[in-house]
């Protein structure tokens, strides 16, 4: 049995206290709306379809294809549950399945769920589902497109919410994670798209009724749309910057007064980076992440070769 | 698929398994937010909280080491905060080159660095104690019982009931592909990497489609046995002395565990 983590569940003890409960009580807010429009907008039929459908991306997460020397890609499917079900459903759906992979698995912690359902649940859901619902009446080929851009840039904002997370958190170092969490997470995000598009286009094929206007994924408002652009904005201007610029992040979190608080929470310090192995040039910004990245691809190798020894 | 192969709970009688499946939830979560809380480097209050875990596990019965070999899981997750290693300011305690920079371990960053793998692990240990002593349905009726909304529990126990079965239908995917693609040793296999993704993602839409119509069939299943939009228990959970006084016994730790962690 091949159960293979994905690297952006976080464990406890790996954010602090004050980052893990802001993150909560996002994702507490944002499900509550969630429950409350699925309670309202679904018939009773819609709650085993989408237990059912949780088991569904739960699987299909185990769905693999080889890449190259011993790596893999798989699909995480924040953007394909939401395609397919809707928005509210499709989060609570990455929800289910985020929680029973921290609980059953210890995939991700319990205290730190919150800020893994935001990244890995919520996030992307947005994000896929706003943008595809920006072209619902366009041609197979446009639909598929934004599908598949909706798909990489929804891992890209997972992975740059979770860099900034450990950031906040004082467990990494802005300069580095920032880089390679987003150098990787662009290659696994690559693999999310190729699976997304393919998926949808046998669906399309098969059963085109299930994605028509009339089905559950055409039904969000039109708000989705906004939503959906304006955090892919976020993540497209926000990526390059934090890569480039880290210290004018900082300071900006500074100017903002979010460094300052967690400072001043009791149980948390985010030290103060002095960075005595590396100038604050684009060059050598440019070298960390890459040693980063190839540390990370040595890493998954390992794992993914000690785990096929066991399968 | 048995479900053996998911499912980590272990079949005994001890006294924690027979605990209400409140209390040991509330207590997983009450430690976990307990290590979050302790400061870096309360090394007694750390080793108090290891301490627990090893008296929890041999009440248990499992073993005194049981969940010790299962809790290096989150190791890999140590890498994200290796650069604290380094870039703490304090007293260089070891330094080395690597191709072109010298790195320089400081004592703070790596006081940081262990409080953090610290706290991850003795975190996941009650984790997995926690699945491995109580049934998952009954943790997410524990769950349920804590106000977690109805519409998320529902989905949950659809999503264990039916994570065997889909798991079982992916295997059977994986094995046909495998079965239709024959390599000649020494030589990679078909396909450009673009190829091989499409056929995963057809897998992927198969699976979904098959998932959507076995969906259909279950809600008739159900309506057929009286569903009315609610799913039932028959066991309710009541609090009994021992749920009281385990609960009341384990808080009193955790906070000694912060009082040792502030001296």
């Amino acid at each position: 049995m091949h159960y293979s983590p994905v690297p952006l569940h976080i464990p406890d003890g790996f954010l602090s206290l004050i980052v893990s409960l802001i993150c909560w009580a996002i994702t507490a807010i944002t499900l509550s709306a969630a429950v409350s429009r699925t309670n309202r907008s679904l018939g009773e039929k819609q709650v085993p379809l989408m237990g059912v459908m949780a088991a569904f991306i739960f699987a299909a997460q185990m769905i693999n294809f080889p890449v190259a020397g011993g790596t893999s890609g798989h699909l995480l499917g924040g953007a394909l549950a939401a395609i397919t079900l809707g928005p509210w459903a499709g989060m609570l759906v990455m929800t289910a399945v985020i929680a029973v992979q921290a609980l059953l698995f210890q995939d991700g912690g319990l205290l730190v769920m919150g800020a893994n359902i935001l990244n890995m649940g919520l996030v992307t859901a947005a994000i896929g589902y706003g943008l595809y619902r920006g072209v619902s009446g366009a041609s197979r080929t446009a639909k598929l497109t934004v599908a598949g851009i909706a798909a990489w840039l929804s891992v890209m904002a997972g992975a740059l919410l979770t860099s900034l997370q450990l950031w906040l958190s004082g467990t990494s170092q802005l300069q580095v994670v920032i880089p390679a969490m987003l150098v990787t997470h662009a290659l696994i995000g690559i693999g999310e798209t190729l699976i997304t598009v393919a998926a949808l286009a046998f669906i399309l094929q098969t059963r085109p009724d299930l994605l028509d206007e009339k089905s559950p994924s055409a039904r969000g408002s039109r708000g989705w749309v906004a939503a959906g652009i304006l955090i892919s904005l976020v993540v497209v201007l926000l990526s390059p910057f934090a890569s480039a610029n880290p210290d004018g992040l900082e300071r900006v979190a500074g100017d903002l007064g979010f460094l300052s608080t967690g400072q001043s929470a009791p149980f948390k310090i985010i030290p103060d980076y002095a960075v005595p192995f590396l100038g604050s040039t684009p060059l050598s910004t440019i070298l960390a992440g890459a040693i980063g990245v190839l540390v990370l691809i040595a890493l998954v190798f390992i794992a993914s070769r000690s785990l096929q020894k066991k399968a | 698929m048995h479900s053996d192969a998911f499912d980590r709970y272990h079949h005994g009688h001890s006294p924690i398994h027979s605990l209400d499946p409140r209390v040991k939830v509330l207590v997983t979560i009450a430690f976990i937010l307990s290590n979050a809380l302790l400061p870096d480097g309360a090394w007694i209050a750390f080793g108090l909280a290891w301490a627990f875990v090893l008296i929890a596990n041999a009440i248990s019965g499992l073993g005194i080491g049981f969940t010790l070999r299962r809790s290096f899981i989150a190791f890999p997750f140590a890498l994200a905060a290796i650069t604290v290693l380094f870039s703490i300011p304090g007293e260089p305690v070891s330094s080395f080159r690597f191709a072109l920079w010298d790195f320089t371990i400081t004592d703070a960053g790596m006081l940081r660095f262990v409080s953090i793998v610290i706290r991850s692990w003795l975190s996941v240990q009650l984790a997995i104690l926690l699945v491995a002593v109580t049934e998952f349905p009954k943790i997410v009726h524990a769950l349920r019982h804590l106000r977690v909304p109805a519409i998320i529990t529902i989905i949950i126990s659809f999503l264990y009931r039916y994570l065997f079965v889909l798991a079982d239908e992916v295997m059977r995917l994986m094995r046909a592909r495998q079965a239709r693609s024959a390599t000649v040793a020494g030589q990679g296999g078909g396909g450009s990497v673009a190829w091989r993704a499409r056929v995963a993602g057809h897998m992927a839409g198969q699976l979904f489609l098959r998932s959507y119509e076995r969906s259909d069939r279950v809600y008739n299943a159900m309506l057929s046995r009286g569903y009315k939009g609610e799913l039932m228990t028959i066991h309710p959970h009541h609090f009994h002395d021992a749920d009281w006084l385990a609960g009341l016994l384990s808080f009193a730790s955790l906070i000694l565990m912060q009082i040792a962690g502030r001296l």
